[in-house]
Order: structure tokens, then sequence, then C-alpha cells
């Protein structure tokens, strides 16, 4: 059996009298290609804040590689190994897009040893992801799928072990889904495990090796995408009764 | 040194003050609480209506609150010019946090100052036949120039709250604050919506500024006192709620008069200041958040 | 490459020292002591401000609050044993760095606007308490004696402007300094999105108090001195709200990203008050600032620095 990267336990998240989930339970293998979805509201953001520290979970627990997590800062989770992109992309406005990557690379990567010199560094990434002609841009200049590709950049920029991509395909165009799928098999095969949150069922199914789908914030399927489709009560979740 | 006279006295005193107290934050729990824009020179323009009240008083022998009144539709149309440049310049360029804070700011300082350069710093007062005297229920003396302005305060404190939940209008400006997509969907143009509901918080500006020279004499910089008292209030009343607004001013009110009357007058203003930081470290959300 | 560029700054901050020392020995009139004193004062209060402002977003509109308490424990420590000035400059920058700490972990639940309110509260609060606390005078206010003399300098006024010169040009190198390094970039990350900042790997609640706490220390030590410049301290003047507008309408006026930017700034807008106070009256000079402040915001959000870049920028564009 392969080695767990994350394991999250029993996991409950509430806002006032809101439970956004409830007792969650998971895991995603080491060099995983894991799809998390489900209708919207159904908590896959929450879980994602949750494993990012962007919220603190309420009861259960999540390891990362071993090591309980649930109560470390976001900034230390980063610096373990887990890094995200945001689904409404959120960059540095006043810094240019070799600029945005040098953060994560001083503050993560190179955290040890502030002053590495990290923008050769972050110019190799800009290229392998195709926005390296635009290395002195801001974020401004970009268009709508240069973003996603930024988003993502700066993220791998955080050299994690694990991404965690959220929709990082909504509102794109067919070819360029293709792209950022492109590009995540390939992050893949790096020895990077993925956490794709989408809503393209297209790409999901043909990404994930695995699929858990939450419901009104509870797990209420797992298994590969064959039979996640099949799955009577996915079917119920997203058409309704 | 303790008496129950002087409690009941204190008592009365403070909740009459939180009458005033509410009509002085409503138009900032409007625009603050409900359309997200941070006036902060919202006290700023209420001393500007204290001062307008004054003029026409002294020269024209008219009523403080009718001139509040009169004045609330120049206001009207201030704030809708004042919230036509907030939002051209900040709001449509996602630059309203830290630059649309320092605009406000600034215009604070520029009325204050201008209203210095235009009056002096003296203390200015009005005359009214209500002011000065007072009525007594058994032992307890109360005065008017602090009961017209509850009267007032909590008349308006109910006008807009019908306002807000009980007119087709009102209801648009209740769903800017929850979700604009919606108002969208609805037709509304919410950016219209803001303006209008911006214009009216600053409308009320004038009859709480006729209230406030009622009060007592007024000075440019007196607005500064207000600022931590109104946003407490604001904060504490949950942003956006009138019916919280006016309880959160009776707090404020009777805490201040209890801490004037018992530890002294000087103490009275730290006490919301007091109450105010300790909200905002405890519970941003106010005591009857939404 | 890195450290040639640290010596020549040294050497320019030594250089202005070494002028502002000069200066006192060759000048006469005791009004420009006193002017330029103001205007390099506003220039300590201006890079402070913005160090938590301009580099890491946070408003704070309560930079009389840090000053005063500065200039509060220096007319505390002045009653009692009458230390040396440097003394007072340590412990005042102590004190209001504390106050910065505090303030700081008020960031953690505080953001944007209500972090600013609560900076405005806290002036008032502190100003309360200050009015009455009787040692320090009080309301009404208490006389301060100068030392009648000091060594090197032909009298006291012209000591604190050499004092304040020095204090402004390193705040102006603290603020270079940070900017440079990458706690500097850490905090323009947290100032463009704290959330993103986090998930990155900065650790924004240290970087925060830090610049809370810096900026803190440096107003208060700027406001150290200030008993001893006035002579007569009162809080309604040690907490007057012109130095949270002109702490805040300065790096606006030069440019809120740069070291720069608060020090042309200060300097412009610091001159030009003294000059209006002058020639036209206290309250126009308000006016100018308050005018300034709205219309910078309103036209030139990137300040005088700003506004010179993209001169600048066209110009190499034509020139292209």
């Amino acid at each position: 059996m392969a080695e767990k990267l994350l394991e999250i336990r029993n996991v409950t998240k509430r806002f006032g009298g809101f439970h956004a989930l409830t007792d969650v339970s998971l895991h995603v293998e080491k060099n995983e290609r894991f799809g998390l979805i489900g209708p919207n509201g159904s908590g896959k953001t929450t879980l994602i804040n949750c494993i990012s520290g962007a919220l603190r979970n309420e009861g259960g627990s999540i390891l990362f590689a071993g090591t309980e997590i649930g109560a470390m800062p976001a900034y230390r989770r980063t610096r373990l190994g887990i890094a995200r992109s945001f689904q409404i992309p959120k960059p540095f406005t006043s810094m240019t897009l070799l600029e945005n990557l040098c953060i994560p690379l001083e503050y993560t990567a190179h955290a040890k040893s502030h002053g590495a010199d990290v923008a050769s560094e972050a110019m190799e990434i800009l290229d392998q992801i195709g926005l390296a002609d635009r290395a002195d841009k801001l974020p401004a200049d970009l268009t709508q799928i240069d973003m996603r590709k930024l988003e993502l950049a700066r993220a791998m920029a955080a050299k994690p072990q694990l991404l965690i991509s959220d929709e990082a395909m909504a509102g794109l165009s067919a070819n360029e889904v293709d792209g950022i799928l492109e590009i995540l098999f390939k992050l893949n095969e790096g020895g990077i495990t993925i956490i794709m949150i989408e809503h393209i069922m297209r790409a999901v199914m043909s990404f994930s090796e695995r699929i858990v789908v939450l419901d009104a914030g509870e797990k209420i399927a797992e298994g590969t995408p064959d039979e996640v489709v099949n799955n009577k009560e996915v079917e119920r979740a997203y058409l309704g009764e | 040194m303790f008496s129950f006279e002087l409690f009941i006295n204190a008592l009365v005193a403070g909740l009459l003050l939180g009458g005033f107290y509410a009509a002085f934050s409503l138009g900032l729990s409007l625009s603050f609480g409900l359309l997200d824009v941070v006036n902060i020179a919202h006290p700023a323009f209420i001393i500007f209506g204290s001062y307008l009240t004054f003029y026409v008083n002294e020269n024209f022998g008219v009523d403080p609150i009718l001139a509040g009144l009169l004045f609330a539709v120049p206001f009207y149309f201030l704030g809708v010019a004042v919230y036509r440049i907030y939002y051209n310049v900040f709001e449509k360029t996602g630059a309203e946090s830290l630059r649309g804070l320092v605009f406000f700011f600034g215009i604070f300082f520029l009325i204050e100052v201008l209203l210095i350069i235009t009056f002096g710093v003296d203390y200015r007062l009005v005359r009214a036949p209500y002011i000065g005297k007072t009525f007594h229920i058994g032992s307890l003396g109360v005065a008017w120039r602090l009961f017209v302005p509850f009267l007032v305060g909590t008349a308006l404190t109910i006008g807009l709250y019908q306002f807000l939940s009980k007119t087709f209008f009102g209801k648009a400006v209740m769903g800017v604050a929850q979700d604009s997509l919606a108002v969208r969907l609805m037709g509304a143009d919410p950016i219209r919506i803001k303006t209008i509901a911006f214009g009216i918080g600053i409308a009320t500006a004038t009859l709480a500024g006729s209230l406030l020279i009622i009060i007592g004499p007024v000075e440019p910089a007196i607005g500064r006192e207000y600022i931590g008292r109104v946003f407490a209030i604001t904060v504490l009343g949950g942003l956006g709620s009138m019916s919280g607004v006016f309880l959160a001013a009776l707090i404020i009110g009777v805490a201040e008069s209890f801490t004037a009357s018992f530890i002294g007058p000087s103490w009275a203003l730290a006490v919301s200041f007091g109450i105010l930081l300790i909200c905002l470290a405890v519970r941003p959300a106010g005591l009857f958040g939404r | 490459m890195k450290s040639k560029g640290h010596l020549l700054h040294i050497a320019v901050a030594l250089a202005v020292v070494l002028v502002a020392f000069l200066i006192t020995n060759s000048m006469e009139n005791r009004y420009y002591y006193k002017a330029s004193y103001v205007v390099l004062q506003y220039v300590v209060l201006a890079t402070a401000w913005n160090i938590l402002g301009g580099y890491t977003g946070y408003v704070n509109f309560g930079t009389a609050a840090f000053f005063a308490m500065g200039s509060y424990t220096a007319v505390a420590l002045i009653k009692l044993w009458k230390p040396p000035l440097y003394v007072l400059l340590v412990a005042g920058g102590a004190v209001s760095g504390l106050l910065g700490l505090g303030i700081g972990y008020l960031t953690l639940r505080l953001r944007g606007v209500f972090f600013s309110i609560a900076t405005l509260a806290l002036a008032v609060v502190l100003q309360m308490f200050m009015t009455n606390w009787e040692f320090v005078g009080g309301g009404a206010g208490t006389a301060i004696l100068k030392p009648r003399s000091v060594p090197f300098f032909s009298n006291y006024d012209e000591f604190l402007f050499f004092v304040m010169a020095s204090l402004a040009v390193a705040a102006v190198f603290v603020a270079w300094l940070i900017e440079n390094s990458w706690v500097g970039r850490g905090m323009a990350a947290i100032r463009d999105n704290e959330e993103a900042a986090e998930c990155m790997g900065v650790p924004i609640l240290k970087l925060k108090l830090f610049a809370t706490t810096v900026s803190g220390a440096m107003m208060g030590i700027a406001g150290a001195p200030f008993s001893y410049f006035v002579v007569f301290i009162e809080p309604s003047s040690a907490f007057h709200l012109d130095y949270a507008v002109n702490s805040l309408a300065m790096p606006m006026v030069g440019g809120t990203t740069t070291w720069l930017g608060p020090l042309i700034g200060a300097v412009l807008v610091g001159t030009a008050q003294q000059i209006a106070t002058v020639t036209l009256s206290a309250e126009m000079n308000l006016l100018i600032v308050g005018s300034l402040l709205v219309g910078f915001v309103v036209f030139a959000p990137e300040g005088l620095v700003g506004l010179f870049r993209k001169l600048r920028g066209r110009a190499m564009g034509r020139s292209a």
C-alpha cells in the first residue's frame, strides 16, 4: 500500500450554527492525483482552507507526512510542503510576475537563507509555465488564462510536495483547460501530489486517479472516477431528487 | 456620594443622551454597515450641519429642528456628490480600503478647517423656546434640551427602520448589503441604490447637527470626540442594524452618564472608546450583529 | 555589490549629519532651527507611519498617540531624575514600541478600517489618561526646563535641531534597509494580499508585529525631545490631530511605496506649512495640508514619486 501524504480524520467545522464540515475523513497518497468534487456550498473550499491553514478545524485531526498540522499557522504548513492556488486569483498586485514568484521562493523554498538568488529560479518557473516573456509585467496586465497560470506558478515556486488547485480552470475555454491540465500532469510526473477541486467534470474525471465527493459538509462517496460517476448518492446530490 | 436620586438622574440623563447618540450614528451605520462605505467624515458632516443651523438661527431666528430638516435636502445632494467621487475614484478601481479611508479622513479634516476659517474656534449656540427649560417628574428634573433631541432621535430611528424594512427601496438597500448580484438580477442598479442610500445617510447629518447644537454649544473640533463614540455605537449595534444602533446608543449614553456622575466628567469619553476597543477586539460583529 | 550600496548610503547619511552639525556652528537665527526641527520631526513621523501604512498596508490614525507617549515618557523621567537626552530617546522609543507591539496583536482580529478606528480610539483613550495624570501636568500641562547648556553647541535649540536631524537620517536609513530586504518584500506581499502572502510562506503575524513595533518606536523617539522643544507640554498639543493628518498626508503626497516618498512629502509639505504659518495663518496652513491630502489621494495615488516615474517612463518611451 502506498504511503499516505495527507490524512484527514473526522474533521468538523462550524460557522455559527451552520455546519460547513461534519466528520469528514479522507486521505491522499503520495504522488496521487486526487479529485475533490461536490455541488456549490458542499464544503470543498472550507476543507481546503482547513488544510492550508486559512481556517482552523474544530474537531478531528489533519496529518501531513505524519505530522499533526491542525494548529499550525498557514505559513508553516506552506513551509512543510503544502501550497495552494486560489479560486479567485490573488496576485501581489504591486509586484511584477517575477517578483510575485520571488515571495514564495524566498519565504518557503529558501526560508533558511534569505537572500539566495531567487530571481533566476523564478524565471525558470515562469519559463516552464509559459509566462517568461511577461516576467516584467504587472498582474493587472494579464489575461484571465495567464492570471490562472501565474496563480499556479506562484504555488509551484513554494516547491510543494502537495499542490491544491482550487478551481484553476473555471471560466476558461476548452483549449485553455487542456493547457492547465497539461501543466498539472507534468507537475505530477515531477513527483508532486495534487488535489484538484473542479467543477469541470471532463477535467477532474480525466485527471484524477481517485475522487471524493462532498455534499452538505459530508463525504458521500469515494472511489475511481468510474465508481463515482455511477454512484446513486452522487447523482442525487448533483441532480436533486 | 452615592444616592438613589443621583442614580436615577444619571440613568435618565444617559438614556436621553443615548437617543441623541442614535441620531448621530444612524447615518454612519447606514453607509458603513449596509453600503460598506467607511465614511469616517460623518461626524464632520454633522458639525457642519450644526453650524448651518447656528447660522440661520442666529440671523433669521429659524427653529433649529426646522433648520435641520430644511438642510437635509442640500445635504442629500452633497452626499450624492461625495459618493459619486468616492465610487469613481476608489470603489471602481478596488482601492477603497486604504485610499478611500484616507480620502474620508482628509474630508473630515478639511471640513473642520473650513469651519474654523469661517466661524472661528469659539463655541456657538442656538436659541429656541425649549432650550434652558426643565420639567419635573417628582423630584426628577428633565431638561428640554436633552428631551427634544431624544424624541427626535427616536423618531429618526423608527423612521429609518420602517423605511429600510417596509419600502421597496429600503429592501433594495438591504439587498445591496447582502448580495449585489441578487439586486442586479432584480433589475436594479446597485450603484444607484448605494448613491441614494449614502445621500440619505448624509441627509440625517443635518438633523443630528441641529440636535447637537441644541444639547450644548459647538466648536469645530468637537467632531473628533464623536468619531470614537459613533464608531463604538455603530460597531456595538451590529453594522447596519438600525434597532441595534438605538440600543447601543442607549448603552453608551448610560455608561457615559454614570461615569461622568460617579467617577468624573473627564473620564466619560474614555468609556465609549474603551467599549469600542474591547468590542473590536472581542466581537467585531457587534452585540446585535446581523 | 550589495555591501557597496550599503557603504554609499551610510556615507551619505553621515554626510547629512555632519552638514547639520556644521550649520549649527555657522547659522545664528533661532527661528530657522525651530522651523527646521519641526520639518525634520515630520520626516521621522512620516517615515515611521509609512513603514506600517505604506509598506504593510495598515492605516494608522493614531500617530499622535505614539508621538505623545514618547513625549510623556520623557516628561515623567525628567520629573523623576532629569536623565540625559539619549536616555529619554531610548525610553520614549521603548514605551511607544511596546504600544506598537500591542497594536500589532490587534491586527490578528482587525483588518482594514477596523484597525484604523482602533488606533484612533487608542489615541483618544491615552489622551484621557494623560489629562487625568497629575504627575505629568494633567490637563493643564506642565512647564519643562531645558538644560542650560550642552557641550559643542552654543544653545540647546541648536542641539535639539542636530539631534532631530540625526534621527531623521536614521529613520530614513532604517526605512531604506527594510524596503530593500526580505522583510520589506514580505510586508509588500501582506499589503497586496494578506491571505495569499501567508499561503506563500510569509509569517504575517511576525512581520506585522515587527512593522507596528518599529513604526511605533520611531514615533516615540521623535516625541521624546518634544517637551524640551516646546518647553510647555499639555495633552492637547502632544496629542494634536495634526500629527495624525500630517504623518499620513506627507507619504501620500510623496508616495507610499518607497522610503523617498515620505522624505519628499515631509520636506515639501512641512516646509510649505512653516512658510504658510508665518505668511498666512495657522488655519490656512491646515487647509493646505487637507487639500493636498485629498487632492493627492484622488488624483495622484502614487504620489510625487509615482508622478515622476510616470513622466520619466513616458519620456523614455518617446526616445525609444
